[in-house]
């Protein structure tokens, strides 16, 4: 079961061989555990897996997937990485360039910045998830609906769609904000909003793809219902393009959230976000060039990783 | 021709008229009530409900709501965007007031970015040293990837503050456009320079290429005559994205540089909740986006003389 799903994810394997695997699991529905889902996460997972083996090959993209799992691990496990208070600083330690004891030096109330970095990774990391989950899923819905109704369900939401596109996305989140109010859970929602157009507009065109191949036409003629042809033909195989999209507003939205906690939209002064901690070392600039230079490279090299990445998805599912 | 003008026209009237749509129903419908956001302010508590009374009937909001979109249309039709709540003055006033400033510090980075950018690509493709070729390939992904507002303190830091080349903050002279102008310019330069450069490499590729090639033009000619001419269309096409990106990118450098210009003035309108003035600010970036589309599809032609506009207008 496992091997034919994994067969039926993929569109080379599935253009050798038609129309056995699609046919045969709809007569055979077999399924103790869920197909469904197993489906598009089998693929993701297949994708992942291959992404980590090419990385070995590839130095740069090793170094990526280094990056990026290592501020993971500051999300999760903040304490193992340093043993420096993020919120409590030591006044007579004030303004220290970095040092052995203090990688990232200390800030105007002598808190350890690496620390800062370190802790508030984890509310960055959890707002830029947001803001995918939020693109992805409304996205992705409108896109699926827009590409697999057509007509004028279509047309309407591509229109809307395009207008969306045509406000640049940091005043959208803006224009957000001023209804939804401050705070990180807003402006994560406000990023996530502002990435939907680019998510459908992917999910569309990959549902269009899928929707005219003829193994989906073969399970159409065969009788299978419509949301379970979404579900195991159409939303399997439009998961690498989308995974590749996902991985590159993982860095846009990274961007945007540390630009709206900068510009002073997010979390207010005692938590510690990538963005703010940049723009608390503003008043700085001449006498500690660390406290911008710093959480900003780390913010940069997040997005570099990312970008990465998503340039590896792409060339792994455009074969 | 001109009907393909006409046509493009009342796309861009479309697209407009949806902007301004969404931004009505993002703005005024979303929250509930959109009067008493404006009303509070900075502090979301304390309401003056006589001010919540005032606005309520000055916007119409205790009407049904087709009839409260409607006579805000008309309005918005006469550029009546509402008054700003911060200052009493019309909202589209206090856009066009400052308005100048930042297309000044938008046409100054436009032209860095490109200027930037095509030299970046042009350098990275042309080059004959592998090494240069590698090391200028790898700076467009750099530029996409770093933090405008990074950017801008970084340079800050080093121009103003340690070599003291330029101002730090302010309007005041040519000097002081500069850095704003460079922050605003490198991200969309590294987006140019990707694309431009990619496009090169296709046009490169091509048989006519070759063609010249053999007919004994100078590797220079072949290049800057042939090759870069070809290659641009696929950045031109982008270019209604980039202009407004540049818009984006002043709300964060005008910040940086604390320079006065829509970009600031979308912060403090977000800041005090004036949403006239928000909504002024989205219906003008999608006036940009229209007005530059519908600019590139008449040049198209000129730059490649095998586009008949009057031809795409129906494909």
């Amino acid at each position: 079961m496992s091997q034919q799903l994994l067969r039926e994810t993929d569109p080379d394997l599935l253009a050798a061989e038609y129309p056995g695997p699609a046919a045969s699991s709809e007569e055979f529905p077999a399924a103790p555990e869920n197909p469904r889902w197993s489906g598009a996460a089998g693929h993701i997972l297949r994708l992942l897996q291959q992404t980590a083996r090419q990385s070995l090959r590839q130095p740069g993209l090793f170094l990526a997937v280094l990056v990026l799992g290592t501020t993971l691990l500051w999300a999760a496990v903040p304490a193992a990485f340093t043993s420096w208070p993020p919120d409590t600083g030591i006044p007579a330690d004030r303004l220290l360039p970095p040092s052995a004891t203090h990688w990232f030096g200390t800030d105007s109330l002598g808190r350890d910045l690496f620390s800062r970095v370190v802790h508030g990774s984890a509310t960055s990391l959890a707002a830029t998830a947001v803001a995918v989950a939020v693109g992805l899923v409304a996205g992705s819905a409108l896109g699926l609906l827009a590409g697999f109704v057509r007509g004028w369900v279509d047309d309407a939401i591509m229109r809307l769609m395009d207008v969306l596109l045509a406000i640049p996305s940091l005043l959208l989140s803006l224009a957000l904000i001023t209804v939804l109010g401050f705070g990180t859970v807003n402006i994560a929602i406000a990023v996530g909003v502002a990435s939907v157009a680019n998510f459908a507009r992917i999910m569309r065109s990959e549902s269009l793809r899928v929707g005219t191949a003829v193994y989906v036409e073969a399970a159409r003629s065969a009788g299978v219902r419509w949301h379970t042809i979404l579900l195991r033909h159409v939303l399997p195989n439009a998961a690498g393009p989308v995974l590749a999209l996902s991985a590159l507003e993982f860095g846009a939205a990274v961007l945007s959230i540390s630009s709206l906690s900068f510009l002073g939209f997010g979390a207010p002064p005692p938590a510690s976000e990538w963005g703010s901690l940049v723009a608390g070392g503003r008043d700085y600039l001449v006498a500690a060039w660390w406290l911008v230079t710093l959480p900003g490279a780390v913010i940069a090299a997040v997005v570099l990783s990312a970008n990465r990445i998503s340039h590896a998805f792409q060339t792994r599912t455009s074969r | 021709m001109l009907r393909y003008v006409g046509q493009r026209l009342l796309q861009g009237a479309f697209v407009l008229w949806a902007a301004y749509t969404v931004s009505f129903f993002i703005l005024y419908l979303l929250p509930g009530d959109a009067v008493s956001i404006m009303a509070s302010g900075d502090e979301q508590n304390a309401v003056d409900p006589a001010l919540v009374a005032k606005l309520r009937s000055e916007y119409g909001l205790d009407r049904p709501l087709y009839e409260q979109y409607f006579i805000a249309l008309g309005r918005a039709l006469q550029l009546d965007f509402g008054i700003s709540i911060k200052n009493g003055v019309a909202a589209t006033r206090s856009v066009a007031e400052v308005l100048p400033e930042t297309i000044k510090l938008a046409a100054a980075g436009f032209a860095l970015a490109v200027l930037l950018g095509s030299a970046l690509a042009t350098a990275a493709t042309f080059s004959r040293n592998p090494w240069v070729r590698q090391a200028l390939g790898s700076l467009p992904p750099l530029g996409i990837a770093v933090p405008t507002f990074w950017i801008g303190l970084l340079l800050l830091q080093l121009f103003s503050f340690r070599l003291r080349l330029f101002p730090a903050i302010g309007n005041d002279g040519a000097a002081s456009i500069v850095l704003p102008a460079l922050t605003l310019a490198i991200p969309t330069a590294a987006v140019i320079a990707q694309l431009l450069s990619r496009s090169l490499r296709q046009t490169l590729g091509e048989p006519y290429i070759e063609q010249v090639r053999a007919k004994g033009a100078s590797e220079a000619l072949i290049n800057f005559g042939h090759a870069l001419r070809n290659a641009a269309i696929p950045t031109l096409t982008m270019l209604g994205i980039l202009v407004g990106n540049l818009l984006a990118g002043a709300v964060v450098s005008e910040t940086v540089f604390s320079r006065a210009g829509i970009g600031r003035l979308t912060v403090t309108a977000v800041n005090s909740r004036d949403i006239p003035v928000v909504q002024t600010l989205v219906v003008l970036a999608a006036v940009i986006f229209v007005v530059t589309s519908l600019v590139v599809d008449l040049i198209y032609p000129l730059v490649d003389p095998r586009i008949n506009i009057g031809k795409t207008a129906k494909a």
